[in-house]
């Protein structure tokens, strides 16, 4: 079947979809977007968490004809890579991570002047500045959590931003640098900084 | 004691930007916030097929048949594989015993073993077409204890054993004994005044990393292929991989992809060597990414563990003896099982003092999952029964547990158990004055100006209790990690470190075959070649088989070994850079020849300060480039008879100190707040120690309460292999975990550091199990501890 919806602001046809197929594995393997992780395509680990129409959910749980015309923002759609996607090689918008591109990602994690010239959200920063991000498979799905809670909650309290979070996975950071992240985003939003 | 010892000479003594001991950010940070970071399961290529593996549902069985013309018949399948297609004589692997088969041969060992292998043009037809491969089994009995594996009639899990512990075992189902004798311990068990023994169990655990295993295997045109793939060692894969593939290693390239963490579970080889044959076979890139499902069948498991322990002490508390039996369960097929062996007997008694002990321990082979590395490695399981061993000797000598342990606690020039002593600072007692003085969680901490937060209480959201019927306890536990490998291994790593002026400024590349499976290592590489080039820009090659092997990212050994790989080539281009300078600009300046000199900011500096030359001109058009591998001092192997032998590089510490709160009408737990003092010798990067010490307090947290795989005594089989149904800790489940961290520098390892990552996995469990005790009061001799082990239900 053929799925039209909308990811991070732009229409996206996928083409050839069999019908048992999640929207995770669309953005995955369809439309070049790897950053929703597969830790366990049953819904527990929160590691593919998009918003679809604005509601977070697991995309490992959704099928793909389900989002026929509705709206997905993943976590490559928290800042604007849109522009570094349309340049990677993949015209049609219709394949997976080419192997060059992930050769090209991996040579470009050089030293450790992070964040030069790629434009992040605060949440995203906050990850980095905190020391949130270890081996980063929650990160992606914890971010889109995140953020959509801070859009809710702009000064969340601890218990608030565990229950908000508490469909997120972490095997890496035992979540008190998450925490951090959280608090320190959630103050330099209230700070306007 | 001295609070901070700091060595002399641990660097260059310039101090570049960025360089060690600063909490410098990751270089990947920017990628995996953005989606971008390409984990292994995220490849994609041209033409690329999915492979799908055929696993064993039952655990122990002949295969009386297979059938693979349906599978074969259906539209998009390319390739199917079996044992009859494996194209060389060697068809097993395995790390230390090639005992593995790729793919199993008239038997089956054990619940989910790979028994064939498709290649499909998507996902879901390769398992579809593997779901229409019909064997037959014919069941055996299964081997699933002790009990079992030694009996009189037992079946052997591996006929005609050949590997080098079969000679020194007492029965064919035990992998490797490995006893320690040290004193007299029956002699001195007639002088004690107080004799404590216990029974311990500690249950299956899993390593739960989130990224599955997975990779991307390519057919090269030289026949060869290129194997893109999440792994801990690089090297170590190629050794096995390449001799089942009959390829020469030259032709089998490894590049590390994105690792989605490891704690042990990638040791071994997962889908590496099944992805290879499909793309040979069908000369097309294979891609293979597990599911959860798969996952839990997919990777070997933390031993689970019988322990058996005595203890006795003087009515003053000074330990007199320790004897202690621990009968970990290998599982079907060896893997790490005998350096598993000789770690938890080596470290069974804990970081004490006591002269006349008795141990031995043993792994089985059994029909159970396979077990093999998980972070602590042995020294897990013996930390859980050794540390309530001693609440429960202090609590028959009416001493604080505290108080009885420091009076034990070993310290710089303890001898172990083996013999060996213990030549680099061991503060023992002052980390636990240290976690013992950190201030506690107040009381009561649910109740908020709108009442109870249920979120803050056992039961959480479930809204079980608003503090009706919950007990507050508290428990401390130390433990004592080895760091590297032991028992004689060569362990060394290799670095490539080059110089060179890039678009006017100097740049260094550091080049290794390490896996940075999250841990940091390549935050730390790029420090280190700051602080010992003088250089702001240095650049992480990916990893791959292109230079020498980097040893395992296990063991707590990777900053120790790489990180001093890279410090020592650093060094070497160093002085080369300097000799040049010196060949180039020497006469105009007599320091070039009588000062120490330095690199600093990119430029070649006297000690005093005084800047000699600009790096670029230096260099001028010249590259700089050294490879070379590096040692930490060697070790011995245990003698197997004894146990005696100067058997590790270095013992890690850490104490923690559990708050837990319990519904003793419902038996749940919440962990209030888990402090941890660790000593770390050196902090290279404080951001990153203080992340791994949170991160594996909370892996022994979810031992103690809620992770278990849980077996079937009676088929072997999995119950339990999900997120659904094996537990590990969410954020609702950490508490707050706040870290003292103590830097006393080993004058033996670079920069004094210490290897950290492993440590604190040991003694959270232990603490967070006396603390539930010192609530309820109950014995509980088994981890995880479930409500009904608290309600008396079980």
């Amino acid at each position: 079947m053929r799925v039209n919806f909308t990811v991070n602001g732009r229409p996206q046809e996928a083409d050839d979809v069999w019908e048992g197929e999640s929207l995770l594995y669309v953005l995955r393997e369809r439309l070049g977007l790897p950053g929703s992780k597969n830790a366990c395509e049953q819904g527990e680990c929160g590691s593919c968490t998009v918003r679809l129409d604005g509601v977070p959910v697991c995309s490992c749980l959704v099928a793909a004809g389900q989002v026929e015309g509705r709206e997905v923002v993943t976590v490559e759609g928290l800042a604007d890579h849109a522009k570094q996607r349309a340049e990677g090689g993949c015209a049609n918008g219709a394949c997976g991570t080419s192997l060059d591109e992930a050769k090209a990602w991996q040579a470009k994690g050089t030293d450790s002047q992070t964040g030069e010239g790629t434009e992040l959200s605060p949440i995203q920063q906050a990850f980095i500045d905190a020391g949130a991000v270890q081996c980063g498979f929650c990160t992606p799905g914890l971010l889109v959590a995140a953020d959509e809670m801070l859009e809710r909650t702009p000064n969340p309290t601890d218990a608030d931003i565990r229950e908000a979070l508490s469909g997120n996975l972490c095997r890496c950071t035992g979540y008190e640098k998450i925490m951090d992240a959280v608090r320190l985003a959630a103050a330099r939003q209230s700070e306007g900084v | 004691m001295p609070a901070n010892g700091v060595p002399t000479k641990i660097t260059q003594g310039s101090q570049t930007k960025g360089g060690i001991g600063e909490s410098t950010l990751r270089p990947d940070g920017t990628l995996k916030v953005t989606g971008e970071f390409a984990y292994s399961s995220d490849m994609w290529h041209e033409d690329m097929l999915w492979g799908q593996i055929l696993r064993s549902t039952v655990a122990h069985a002949e295969i009386v048949s297979i059938d693979t013309s349906q599978a074969l018949a259906l539209p998009g399948v390319y390739a199917v594989m079996t044992y009859d297609d494996l194209p060389t004589e060697v068809k097993n692997y395995g790390l230390e015993i090639q005992d593995t088969p790729v793919l199993a041969h008239g038997k089956v060992r054990h619940h989910g073993e790979p028994v064939a292998i498709v290649a499909a043009d998507h996902p879901e037809t390769a398992r579809r077409a593997a779901a229409k491969i019909h064997v037959e089994y014919r069941e055996l009995p299964v081997i699933t204890d002790e009990a079992s594996a030694v009996a009189p009639d037992a079946l052997l899990v591996h006929e005609g054993r050949d590997d080098h512990h079969a000679g020194h075992v007492p029965h064919p189902n035990v992998v490797h004994r490995q006893p320690i004798v040290r004193g007299d311990a029956a002699a001195a068990a007639r002088r004690a005044d107080a004799v404590v023994t216990g029974e311990y169990t500690f249950g299956m655990q899993d390593q739960a990393f989130l990224g599955p295993e997975s990779g991307l295997a390519v057919p090269e045109e030289d026949g060869g292929v290129h194997l893109y793939i999440a792994t801990q060692w690089l090297h170590s894969d190629l050794r096995q991989i390449a001799p089942v593939l009959g390829l020469p290693e030259d032709k089998v390239r490894m590049t590390l992809a994105g690792v989605g963490g490891a704690f042990g579970g990638r040791e071994d080889l997962s889908m590496q060597i099944h992805a290879c044959l499909l793309a040979l076979r069908t000369g097309k890139p294979v891609k293979i990414v597990y599911n959860r499902f798969e996952s839990f069948f997919g990777h070997v498991h933390r031993h689970p563990a019988k322990l058996y322990y005595e203890h006795g002490a003087t009515k003053d508390g000074k330990l007199t003896h320790i004897k202690c039996r621990i009968v970990l369960d290998g599982g079907a097929y060896a893997s790490a099982s005998p350096a598993v062996v000789g770690n938890a007997a080596s470290l069974s008694v804990g970081p004490y003092v006591v002269d006349d002990v008795d141990i031995e321990a043993i792994a089985l082979y059994t029909n159970n999952p396979p077990c093999g590395a998980m972070r602590g490695f042995g020294a897990v399981q013996a930390c859980f029964a050794y540390e309530a061993q001693m609440d429960k000797l202090a609590k028959k000598l009416g001493m604080d547990p505290v108080e009885l342990r420091r009076l034990n606690a070993m310290e710089q020039g303890t001898i172990m158990p083996t013999g060996q002593p213990v030549d680099s600072p061991a503060p023992v007692a002052e980390l636990l004055r240290r976690v013992k003085a950190m201030p506690m969680p107040p009381e009561r901490q649910w109740e908020s100006s709108e009442g109870a937060d249920v979120r803050q209480l056992p039961g959480g959201l479930s809204n079980t209790t608003h503090g009706e019927g919950v007990v507050r306890g508290v428990g401390y536990a130390v433990g004592i990690k080895n760091v590297g490998f032991s028992e004689g291994f060569d362990d060394y790593s290799t670095a490539r470190v080059r110089m060179e002026v890039v678009a006017g400024e100097p740049v260094a590349t550091v080049h290794t075959a390490m896996a940075e499976v999250g841990q940091g290592g390549v935050t730390v590489h790029a420090q280190i070649a700051r602080t010992e080039l003088g250089v702001t820009q240095v650049t992480i090659h990916p990893a791959d088989t292109q230079v020498g092997s980097a040893g395992s990212t296990s063991a707590s050994r990777q900053t120790y070994v790489t990180g001093g790989a890279v410090k020592n080539a650093c060094e070497l281009v160093r002085e080369k850079v300097l000799e040049i300078g010196r060949r180039r600009f020497g006469s105009h300046h007599p320091a070039w020849a009588t000062a120490e000199l330095l690199l600093e900011g990119g430029k070649v500096v006297t000690d005093a300060g005084e800047v000699l030359a600009d790096l670029v001109d230096v260099l001028e058009g010249e590259a700089v480039e050294i490879e070379r591998e590096w040692r930490h001092r060697p070790t011995e192997a245990f003698d197997l008879r004894t146990g005696q032998g100067n058997g590790h590089v270095q013992y890690s510490f850490a104490a923690h100190r559990a708050v837990v709160e319990v519904d003793t009408e419902l038996g749940l737990v919440k962990v209030i707040e888990l402090a941890c003092a660790q000593d770390v010798g050196k902090a290279l990067n404080p951001l990153s120690v203080v992340g791994q010490i949170q991160g594996g307090t909370t892996q022994g947290l979810g031992v103690a309460v809620m992770e278990e795989i849980i077996v079937d005594p009676k088929t072997a089989k999995v119950r339990n292999p999900s997120f659904t149904d094996y537990l590990i800790p969410t954020i609702l489940d950490t508490p707050t975990i706040p870290v003292d961290v103590l830097e006393l520098a080993d004058e033996h390892a670079p920069y004094g550091l210490r290897g950290i990552g492993e440590a604190p996995t040991l003694s959270s469990t232990p603490a967070v199990l006396a603390a539930i005790r010192a609530a309820t009061g109950l014995e509980l001799d088994r981890t995880p501890v479930r409500p009904e082990h608290l309600t008396g239900t079980a």
